[in-house]
C-alpha cells in the first residue's frame, strides 16, 4: 500500500471520527439509490415528500431525544408525553377552548413534565434511565385517564395546520409541518455547534467530573436540556395531529424506541458527547426510507423491522469502533 | 449494591428474618385463602371476575361499562381488571390468580393471546370457577366453559360478500390492512373476509396487505407505501375502523377517495359516523354488550344452581350501510348509530 492511499485511509477515518454523521447519511444515500434502481415507484417526488411526512413526527421525538442522549442520558417518556399533549389540545378544543389556548396549555404541560424529569436526574442525581421509565408509566396513565377512554378526533384548522397546509414548488408539496421540522432542526443545530450552552451539552456528555472541573454548570444545563426536550416533544404533538387529526390514547405506544433507533442509527452515541442533529435527521428519513422502499419492493413487513434492528446494532458497533479508534 | 445499612452482617440476618417472615405470612394467608374457595361463599353478592384486553380501548371500556350495570341489576358485583396493552399475557394470567385469591364465581376473561393463559384458566377451573371468554376465543377453545362471541370469520365473510356486491362484474384489485401477525381474531376477519370476496391468499388480485396493529397512524403509513406501489386499487379491506381511517386518509390523499370500495368491521360510534360521512361503505357491528350481559346472566345462574353454558355463542354481526345491495341484509347508519359502542 501507498504512504498516499495510507494517509487517505487516515484522513476518512478521522472525517468519519469527527463527523458520526457521514457514515448513516452513506447508509441513507445507498438505500435511495437501492430502491431507486430497484422499484419505479420509489423515487418520485410524490413518494420522497411523503417519506418525509412519515418521519417528521418520530424525526421531530429523535430531536428531543438526542439532546438528551448527547448528555448521556436517555428518555423513554418522550412519546407518552407527546400523546398526553395531543389529547390535551384536542380535548380542551373539543370543550371550547381557543386553539391557541388549547396549545399553550399543551406546551407548558409538556415543557412541566419534561423539567420534572430533568429535574430529577439533575438535583436527585437519579438515573435518566429510571427517572423516564417512572415517568413513562405516570404520563401513560395520566394520558388515558384523561382521554376517558375514547379517542378525540379535532378539526380545528389552527391544530390541523401542520399537516395540511403547505406551499407547492412546482409538483413538490412542502407542509407546514415541514417547513417547522426544518427551522427546529436548524435552531438546535445553530445552538448545539455555535453556542457556548452546545459546547457545554457536549462537554457534559463526554465527563461530567471533567466539565464541572471547567467551571461548567453542569447541573443547570443538564436541566436546560430535559425542558427544551420538553418543549420539542409539545412540537412533536402538533405535527402528530397534522398527520392524524385524532387524539388517540393508544397510539405511538413504541414511539420512544423509535426515536431511540433514530438517534441512534443517526450516530448519535448512546454513552453521550458524540453525535449532531444531522445524524437524526437521516437516522429518522433511513427507517421512513426502509419502510417506504421495501414495501414498494413487495417485501413483508417483519423483514423491515429485521433490517432496522440489523441497523441499530450496526450503528452502535460503529460508533465503539470509532470510540476505540480514537483512544 | 446493597444500602449501606444492609452491609452489617446482624442487620442483614435482621433484613432476612424480616423477608422470610414476610413470606411466611403471604403463603399461609394463601393457603388459607384458596382453602375456602372450593367451598365457595354463600353470603354476601356473588363476585364476578372481568379480565379485558386493556382497559383503555373502547371497545373494552363498552364491555367493563355493560359487565358492571348487567350484574349490578342481578344484584352481583364485577371486579374489572385488565392487561396493559393488547397481547399482555403476563398481565392477564397476573390478574387472573388474584380474581382466584379474592373468591370470584366466574371469570370473564377476553383473552390477549389464545394460547398464553391456558395454564391459568385451568388452575381457575379446578377450583370450581365458571370460566367464560368473550370476545375472543381461547385455542383449544374448550380452555373455557362457554365463548360469547363474534363469530369473526362471519364478520369478515360479511365484509367481503359487501365489497364483492359494490364491484360487480370488475375483477377485483385488493388491499388489505391487517392486524397483527398471529392474532387469532385478526386471522379469522382476513380468512372470512376472502372467503366473501371468493378469493385465497395469494391470488394475484391481492395486491398487498400490511399488519396495522389495529393502529390508525400504522395503517395510514402503510397505505401510503402500498399506494405507491400500485394505486390502481379498487377495494380495500380493514380489520377494524382505526385502521379503516388510516386507510382512507391514504386513499384521500391520492385523490382515490370514493372510488374505491373500503369496508370495516367494529360497530364503534365514531365507525358508523365514519360510514354515515361516506368515508367508507360500510362497516360490521359486534355487540360488546350481549357479550358482557350474557356472559354475567350466565355466572349468576351458575352460582344459584350449578348449570354450566357451553360452547361457542355467537352473539351476531350486523353489516351496517346506507348503500343497501340485493341479496344482504343490512341496517342503515340511524340504525347504527342507536346501537353503536364507545
Amino acid at each position: 500500500m501507498s504512504a498516499e492511499s495510507g494517509q487517505l485511509r487516515g484522513r476518512t477515518a478521522e472525517a468519519f471520527l469527527h463527523n458520526p454523521a457521514l457514515g448513516p447519511l452513506g447508509a441513507l444515500v445507498v438505500a435511495v439509490i437501492v430502491f431507486g434502481a430497484t422499484t419505479s415507484t420509489f423515487l418520485t417526488v410524490d413518494n420522497l415528500s411523503l417519506v418525509v411526512q412519515q418521519s417528521l413526527v418520530v424525526g421531530t421525538l429523535a430531536l428531543g431525544q438526542t439532546l438528551i442522549v448527547l448528555t448521556g442520558g436517555i428518555d423513554l417518556a418522550n412519546a407518552a408525553i407527546m400523546v398526553l399533549g395531543t389529547m390535551l389540545f384536542a380535548r380542551l378544543v373539543t370543550e371550547g377552548s381557543a386553539p391557541v389556548l388549547a396549545l399553550m396549555a399543551g406546551f407548558v404541560i409538556c415543557a412541566l413534565l419534561g423539567g420534572v424529569s430533568g429535574g430529577l436526574v439533575t438535583w436527585l442525581n437519579l438515573p435518566p434511565f429510571i427517572v423516564t421509565l417512572g415517568m413513562l408509566t405516570v404520563v401513560l396513565a395520566v394520558g388515558r385517564l384523561y382521554s376517558q377512554g375514547s379517542s378525540w378526533p379535532v378539526t380545528d384548522s389552527m391544530l390541523n395546520a401542520l399537516g395540511e397546509g403547505g406551499y407547492l414548488f412546482g409538483q413538490i408539496k412542502v407542509t407546514h409541518g415541514m417547513t417547522l421540522a426544518v427551522v427546529m432542526f436548524a435552531i438546535t443545530w445553530y445552538a448545539l455547534t455555535k453556542t457556548g450552552w452546545g459546547r457545554h451539552v457536549y462537554a457534559l456528555g463526554n465527563d461530567p467530573e471533567a466539565a464541572r472541573l471547567t467551571g461548567i454548570h453542569v447541573g443547570r444545563t443538564r436541566f436546560s436540556v430535559y425542558l427544551i426536550a420538553g418543549v420539542i416533544y409539545a412540537f412533536a404533538a402538533w405535527q402528530a395531529l397534522g398527520r392524524i387529526p385524532n387524539a388517540d390514547p393508544n397510539a405511538f405506544q413504541t414511539g420512544n424506541l423509535d426515536s431511540i433507533t433514530a438517534v441512534v442509527i443517526g450516530g448519535t452515541s448512546l454513552f453521550g458527547g458524540r453525535g449532531s442533529v444531522g445524524g437524526t435527521v437521516v437516522g429518522a428519513l433511513i427507517v421512513a426510507v426502509l419502510r417506504s422502499g421495501l414495501t414498494q419492493a413487495g417485501i413483508d413487513s417483519l423483514y423491515q423491522d429485521v433490517a432496522t434492528g440489523v441497523l441499530v446494532i450496526a450503528a452502535v458497533a460503529f460508533d465503539q469502533l470509532a470510540r476505540r479508534r480514537s483512544r | 449494591m446493597a444500602p449501606k445499612s444492609l452491609q452489617t452482617p446482624i442487620a442483614r440476618r435482621l433484613a432476612i428474618g424480616v423477608l422470610t417472615l414476610c413470606l411466611a405470612t403471604t403463603t399461609a394467608c394463601t393457603k388459607t385463602k384458596s382453602g375456602s374457595d372450593d367451598a365457595g361463599d354463600k353470603s354476601g353478592p356473588v363476585k364476578i371476575g372481568l379480565v379485558t384486553k386493556t382497559d383503555t380501548n373502547p371497545y373494552f371500556v363498552k364491555l367493563r361499562e355493560s359487565a358492571k350495570a348487567a350484574a349490578e341489576a342481578k344484584g352481583a358485583t364485577v371486579i374489572a381488571v385488565a392487561g396493559k396493552f393488547d397481547g399482555d399475557n403476563e398481565g392477564q394470567v397476573a390478574a387472573i390468580e388474584n380474581l382466584v385469591q379474592q373468591g370470584v364465581k366466574g371469570i370473564l376473561i377476553t383473552p390477549s393471546n389464545s394460547t398464553g393463559i391456558l395454564g391459568a384458566l385451568k388452575q381457575a377451573k379446578e377450583k370450581g370457577i365458571l370460566v367464560i371468554a368473550l370476545d375472543t376465543e381461547t385455542d383449544p377453545k374448550d380452555a373455557v366453559d362457554a365463548t360469547y362471541a363474534t363469530n369473526n370469520t362471519t364478520a369478515g365473510e360479511l365484509e367481503g360478500k359487501y365489497v364483492k356486491a359494490t364491484l360487480g362484474q370488475t375483477a377485483p384489485r385488493l388491499l388489505m390492512m391487517d392486524g397483527s401477525p398471529g392474532g387469532t381474531v385478526d386471522e379469522q376477519r382476513h380468512r372470512g373476509f376472502l372467503q366473501g370476496m371468493g378469493l385465497k391468499d395469494g391470488d394475484p388480485a391481492i395486491l398487498g396487505a400490511a399488519p396495522t396493529n389495529g393502529d390508525q397512524n400504522k395503517a395510514q403509513s402503510a397505505m401510503e407505501n402500498l399506494l405507491q406501489r400500485d394505486s390502481s386499487v379498487n377495494a380495500v379491506y380493514t380489520l377494524n375502523e382505526p385502521a379503516a381511517r388510516g386507510a382512507v386518509a391514504a386513499l384521500t390523499a391520492k385523490g382515490l377517495a370514493g372510488k374505491v370500495a373500503v369496508g370495516s368491521i367494529d360497530g364503534g360510534c365514531q365507525g358508523v359516523a365514519d360510514v354515515k360521512a361516506g368515508k367508507y361503505l360500510a362497516t360490521v357491528m359486534q355487540f360488546p354488550r350481549k357479550m358482557a350481559e350474557q356472559g354475567i346472566d350466565a355466572v349468576v345462574a351458575f352460582s344459584k344452581d350449578g348449570t354450566k353454558p357451553n360452547g361457542f355463542q355467537d352473539t351476531g354481526a350486523q353489516l351496517i350501510t346506507d348503500k343497501p345491495l340485493p341479496g344482504l341484509d343490512s341496517k342503515d347508519t340511524t340504525w347504527g348509530a342507536q346501537n353503536c359502542w364507545g
